[in-house]
């Protein structure tokens, strides 16, 4: 699964949704795998502000990636500064979790990861 | 029976919210375990050769994806193999599917680096290469999703989820398609929940943005050889022959037995309402070969619950989901409603 994706995901159990805590979802015991994937400027600018940055910064930390800056990048930040669109780019397209867990900080559930696929079907007690 | 004005769709869902009880609750589980057994069960044993029958994407479902800008950020609900994935390179796709064999699938289709490990997987993988490489040149030719020049593509993903309880954030995408899957929902309640939660996840209304895309099956199919049409019975068991070289016939039951097998007198094909090929087209595909092997005694036959939609009951579901309609159609024994939010005041209290 793609870091990219994990800015997308929250916890599938309904009562979950409404905290803040289950938002984003807690790599543990990650075993993480590089894609090549070829360098799209306009894409990572496209989907940029789409993404939820403060949420991506804890991921990143989480990961143990270098610290992103407070504020997303703007289009002209990232024409001026190949290393950070490098690094994001390396950070959201390429890297994936292959093996681990995510854990949702307000239920404690834990997903898990297996061959790159999170599984997030929910046992009976918690659908 | 004409459509219902939203008002009243929305009025009779808060009437049924009001009743819920404990008896509702126990309907509830009921008609989990009757999908676990006749939806999710079947698709994790049939997922190879169902696969290798996926190929083609329907028109609408392709219209809609390509209308999409590039970089937008879209859900596959009920992914299934994963082959609308890769119909719009420009965009990134987060698909998720109930069957994790059909997800595994997907994600050797989207060329994910195999790492060596499970067993089991990767023999479903092989499956699948061995599928597409028997083939006819253009259903190979759709079979592979291209990843090259760093599009939206090369980095959609999939993952393993319920639709009725989806882990993406509220309003965290562009555009959702849900194709050939709340059909399989075994109460209204849970056909109306799925759309709920598709509307939950995409974005509120603007200008193309915010739509979700739902495809499902017509019970006005009088154009087909399946026997069904206006004013039959919508709550069937359809069969899924593991060979299908075998001509399979149409099996017609209402559910739980509640009256006996009827046979339709006409050959049904493992196509189902899923693909754009016509019934004689699909006999002999290439996921027939690659089952052969399996199935040494009898064919294993497998009932999978369809509800079939008549004219204007997904209108109807959208309404009572919440959603309004922006537009909706009939393609080859399906029906398909694009739709989008509607106004907060519009939705049912919950
Ligand atoms: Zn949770």
């Amino acid at each position: 699964m793609k870091v990219l994706t994990l800015n997308f995901l929250t916890c599938a159990v309904k009562s979950c949704k409404s905290s803040s805590d289950s938002f984003p979802l807690h790599p543990k015991d990650a075993e993480l795998a590089k894609d090549d994937v070829e360098i799209n400027p306009q894409l990572l600018a496209n989907v940029l502000p789409r993404l939820d940055w403060n949420a991506l910064r804890t991921t990143s930390t989480e990961l143990g990636f270098p610290s992103l800056p407070d504020q997303p990048p703007s289009p002209e930040d990232l024409t001026a500064d190949e290393k950070m669109l490098q690094e994001l780019h390396s950070l959201l397209m390429e890297t994936q979790i292959m093996e681990g867990k995510l854990v949702c900080g307000h239920c404690g559930h834990e997903y898990a990861i297996r061959e790159g696929i999170a599984n997030f079907l929910l046992p009976s007690h918690l659908v | 029976m004409a459509a219902l004005p939203s008002s009243s769709a929305a009025t009779a869902v808060a009437r049924l919210n009001a009743a819920a009880t404990a008896a509702q609750r126990d309907a509830e589980t009921e008609a989990e375990a009757y999908e676990r057994t006749h939806v999710h069960g079947v698709y994790q044993a049939i997922a190879p050769h169902f696969s290798a029958t996926r190929h083609k994407p329907w028109p609408a479902v392709a219209l809609f994806l390509h209308a999409q800008p590039p970089g937008s950020v879209g859900l596959d609900v009920g992914c299934g193999n994963g082959k609308y994935l890769g119909v719009n390179p420009a965009v990134i796709m987060l698909g998720s599917d109930r069957s994790p064999a059909l997800v595994a699938l997907a994600r050797s289709r989207l060329g994910r680096p195999d790492d060596a490990g499970i067993q089991g997987v990767t023999k479903i993988r092989s499956e699948a290469r061995s599928a597409a490489t028997t083939a006819t040149s253009t259903d190979a030719a759709g079979s592979a999703v291209s990843t090259g020049q760093g599009g939206g593509a090369a980095i959609s993903d999939v993952l393993v989820a319920d639709g009725l309880s989806l882990p993406f954030r509220d309003a965290a995408v562009d555009f959702a398609i849900c194709v050939a899957v709340i059909h399989h929902l075994s109460t209204r309640a849970r056909r109306q929940d799925a759309i709920r939660q598709l509307l939950r996840c995409v974005k509120p209304r603007e200008a193309g943005s915010g739509q979700v895309l739902v495809y499902v099956w017509a019970l006005e199919q009088g154009a087909s050889r399946r026997g069904w049409d206006e004013g039959g019975e919508q709550d069937l068991l359809v069969p899924w022959v593991l060979k299908s070289q075998t001509q399979a016939r149409a099996q017609k039951e209402c559910r739980h037995g509640q009256a006996t097998s009827k046979d339709v007198n006409t050959a049904v094909t493992n196509t189902g309402g899923e693909t754009p090929s016509t019934a004689t087209a699909s006999a002999g595909e290439p996921g027939d070969t690659q089952t052969a092997g399996v199935a040494s005694q009898t064919d294993p036959v497998f009932k999978r619950y369809y509800h079939l939609y008549r004219k204007g009951e997904l209108e109807e579901d959208v309404l009572a989901a919440g959603g309004v309609i922006i537009t909706s159609g009939y393609e080859r024994d399906n029906w398909w409603v694009v739709a989008a939010n509607g106004t907060p005041s519009s939705r049912p209290e919950q």
